[in-house]
């Protein structure tokens, strides 16, 4: 489903991301782990297509199309979704009405038409029950006046509604009270498929427990360093980053 | 560069929708203004003797009042000898029947989206339809004649009603307000009159539509509304002209009165040409609005949707002299390309418990620039007068600028003025937000725009609402690459 290969990317001249290899299968969880500043919330902006981003070298596949081609909008509408680390507040704007506007952008884009006022409610309502999502948020203005974690759930909400192929979560845990971090992720749960993968970026095992990866990477310095399975995030966990730190540093040629 | 920068390259590549002009054979005045021009002018209305001589009066001061200096733009200069004051539709001046007016120019309000004819009127809104300087045609005369309600040209209100135009014609707006003020009532052309009788609420939307069609000419409307006792009136006015290279200026003056009880809310969407991309052409929309609560308890409320226009410069606000009278203000104000725009309200409290609310929007891209001017004024007399002002601008690109002058003068130890201002940037967070729903740029500044507006488009008559919702669109159309 995705195939990223030697991504470099940087902001502003510098190098952020600096060959990046990964490939996720329909079906899949990856957690992306690694110390602050290593470049986890980059590689979430570079794939989402963020415009302060620049490829400098590297291919990402997705689903046979070059991602890296695609404006975002187009991204999204092939079926990539970024659970944002900060969702932005937009006053005034409904959020059914925008979830509305994104559903029918979406269906264009694949030729259906429009979805009926009804078939939309219906279909909100019943992901609104899925994901235990409380109504009078679906009424107020897209995320305005919104705790963190009321931000963060209608986020996955709206996963929820776009039912996309990949998903990318960025940090979703970070601002979650232990009851919502169980809510949203027996919703990611509910939403996952043969068909969908995940890619969660997070700092902490905890989310781990909750939605078990098949797949662990650590990312160092701009850099998968080690890929595993959900072990080495209790590894991690234990003993913290330092020691692959000592590896790389073994590893790396001297200048 | 970046999104952004596209958004704001394309922003200046906006079109005028309605810069078409209509082929008519026109009654023009020769350029120019004197004692003459306004004889003229009087004459061809075959208006009363009182009404000339208060014509001369307002001339008289328009030669003595000079140009104000204080507003925040360079001030055109304007050859008010250059401009015809008078432009009408060849034929008969005076329509009996929509049958006698000329097809062509109800082609051109079908153009502009108003049907005129009555049996296309569904959506149940009297229209007073103003070309160039003559009143067209209004709708649903009859209906509302029943109620008693006067809702007519201003010319013919002069013909039918001169008791009632003599006695509240400049007691809201005098002469000698301004300069453009005295050069409207010297040279008004034509405009709407309403008058709503005792304990009438009118049963549907009042609206004029002007409309700029000869070149080299003004328009210089008049409109006057009195509610009285215990009535409610909404009215709407809404605006276009052709494309010209040449500036043409708009002058108009509008006065409400509210009786006791009694309610009126006027609410323009102003669509003058703005231009084009490097500021030529456009309209001048010099305006004095101004209503008054006379009366106890009574209400006045303006809500302007400004889009086009070169410049507009206007201040529509409430005199509040009846006790426990309500002023309200609801703007947006939208410059784009080399628009400028100085406008905002006057809230004068002069009766007891006054209140006043006043939200103002204003949205400046491209190198628009967006001032917003304010004056809250609280006499002697106005124990516990209220006002609550907020002011948000909102900036689209870094070329663009926005302005906020509120003025406070309060007399009375018991009044409570509060003002809360804001200014925000469209982010390109917010944009990138919606992009990655799937929802291109172009779509996702509309969202971000009418969401920022909804206050005020709220305030709107349904209908209309979904007008300026779209003008607003229109406006910042290309505004994303």
């Amino acid at each position: 489903m995705l195939d990223i290969k030697n991504l470099h990317a940087a902001v502003e001249g510098n190098a952020i991301l600096k060959g990046i290899n990964l490939t996720v299968k329909p079906g899949e969880v990856h957690a992306i782990m690694g110390p602050n500043g290593s470049g986890k919330s980059s590689l979430a902006s570079v794939l989402a297509g963020r415009e302060s981003y620049e490829v400098t070298e590297g291919s990402v596949d997705f689903l046979g199309k070059d991602l890296l081609d695609m404006s975002p909008e187009v991204r999204a509408r092939e079926g990539l979704f970024l659970a944002f680390q900060y969702p932005v507040e937009i006053p005034g704007v409904s959020n059914i009405n925008f979830l509305k506007t994104a559903v029918n952008e979406i269906r264009a884009y694949h030729g259906q038409p429009p979805m009926q006022a009804k078939a939309f409610l219906d279909m909100l309502k019943s992901k609104q029950k899925l994901m235990e999502f409380d109504a009078n948020l679906m009424n107020r203005s897209l995320n305005e006046g919104f705790s963190g974690g009321e931000k963060k759930r209608n986020d996955i909400f709206q996963m929820a509604m776009l039912e996309p192929k990949l998903a990318i979560m960025d940090e979703t845990d970070s601002g979650l009270d232990i009851d919502a971090l169980r809510i949203v992720s027996a919703g990611v749960n509910k939403l996952r498929s043969k068909d969908n993968a995940f890619i969660m970026i997070t700092h902490y095992q905890r989310l781990l427990e909750y939605i078990v990866p098949d797949f662990v990477h650590v990312l160092y310095n701009g850099r998968i360093v080690k890929s595993g399975t959900k072990e080495l995030a209790l590894e991690l966990e234990e003993k913290g980053y330092d020691w692959l730190k000592e590896d790389i540093r073994l590893e790396e040629p001297v200048q | 560069m970046s999104a952004e920068q596209d958004i704001l390259q394309e922003l200046a590549g906006r079109e005028y929708e309605f810069g078409f002009e209509t082929q008519i054979e026109m009654d023009i005045a020769a350029p120019g203004l004197n004692e003459d021009t306004i004889r003229f002018i009087s004459a061809k209305k075959q208006e009363p003797e009182w009404l000339l001589e208060w014509r001369l009066k307002g001339f008289q001061l328009f030669q003595k009042l000079t140009m104000p200096n204080w507003q925040n733009f360079k001030l055109p200069e304007v050859d008010f000898q250059g401009v015809s004051y008078y432009a009408a539709p060849k034929n008969k001046v005076k329509y009996n029947s929509l049958d006698e007016v000329d097809p062509e120019l109800l082609r051109t309000f079908e153009k502009l989206g108003i049907p005129l004819e009555e049996q296309k009127m569904l959506s149940g809104v009297a229209v007073d339809a103003v070309f160039d300087s003559i009143s067209v045609a209004t709708t649903f005369k009859a209906q509302l004649h029943e109620l008693g309600i006067i809702f007519c040209s201003f010319g013919e209100a002069v013909q039918e009603y001169p008791e009632l135009v003599k006695k509240y014609l400049g007691t809201v707006v005098p002469q000698s307000d301004n300069i453009y003020a005295a050069l409207n009532s010297a040279v008004f052309s034509d405009g709407s009159f309403v008058y709503i009788p005792k304990g009438v609420r009118c049963p549907m939307e009042l609206s004029t539509y002007f409309r700029i069609n000869a070149k080299n000419t003004g328009q210089f409307e008049r409109t006057l509304i009195i509610a009285d006792d215990s009535s409610y009136v909404s009215y709407l006015e809404g605006c276009t002209a052709p494309m010209r290279d040449e500036n043409q200026l708009h002058a108009a003056v509008v006065e409400l009165i509210a009786m006791d009880h009694a309610e009126i809310k006027y609410s323009t969407v102003q669509n003058w040409y703005p231009g084009d991309k490097d500021g030529k052409g456009g309209i001048y929309n010099f305006v004095t609005k101004r209503g008054i609560c006379k009366g106890k308890n009574s209400k006045i409320s303006w809500t302007q949707v400004e889009t086009g226009s070169a410049i507009t410069w206007k201040y529509p606000g409430v005199i509040l002299q009846g006790d426990n009278s309500i002023g309200e203000f609801y703007s947006v104000a939208v410059t784009a390309n080399k628009q400028v725009a100085d406008t905002g309200t006057k809230m004068v409290h002069i009766g007891k418990n006054t209140k006043s609310r006043i939200i103002s929007k204003g949205i400046s891209a491209g190198h628009g620039h967006n001032t917003y001017r304010g004056l809250v004024k609280v006499g002697p007399n106005a124990t516990n007068a209220r006002n609550f002002t907020q002011c948000d601008s909102l900036l689209i690109g870094d070329r663009c600028g926005a302005h906020t002058f509120p003025y406070i003068e309060s007399k009375n130890n018991t009044a409570m003025v509060e003002h809360e201002a804001t200014t925000s940037k469209i982010g390109e967070d917010q944009v990138f937000y919606l992009n990655q729903r799937g929802i291109d740029n172009e779509q996702a500044v509309n969202m971000i725009v009418n969401g920022y507006a909804k206050e005020v488009l709220n305030q709107l008559p349904m209908e209309f609402a979904v007008e300026a919702q779209k003008l607003l669109s229109i406006t910042l159309e290309g505004s994303v690459g």
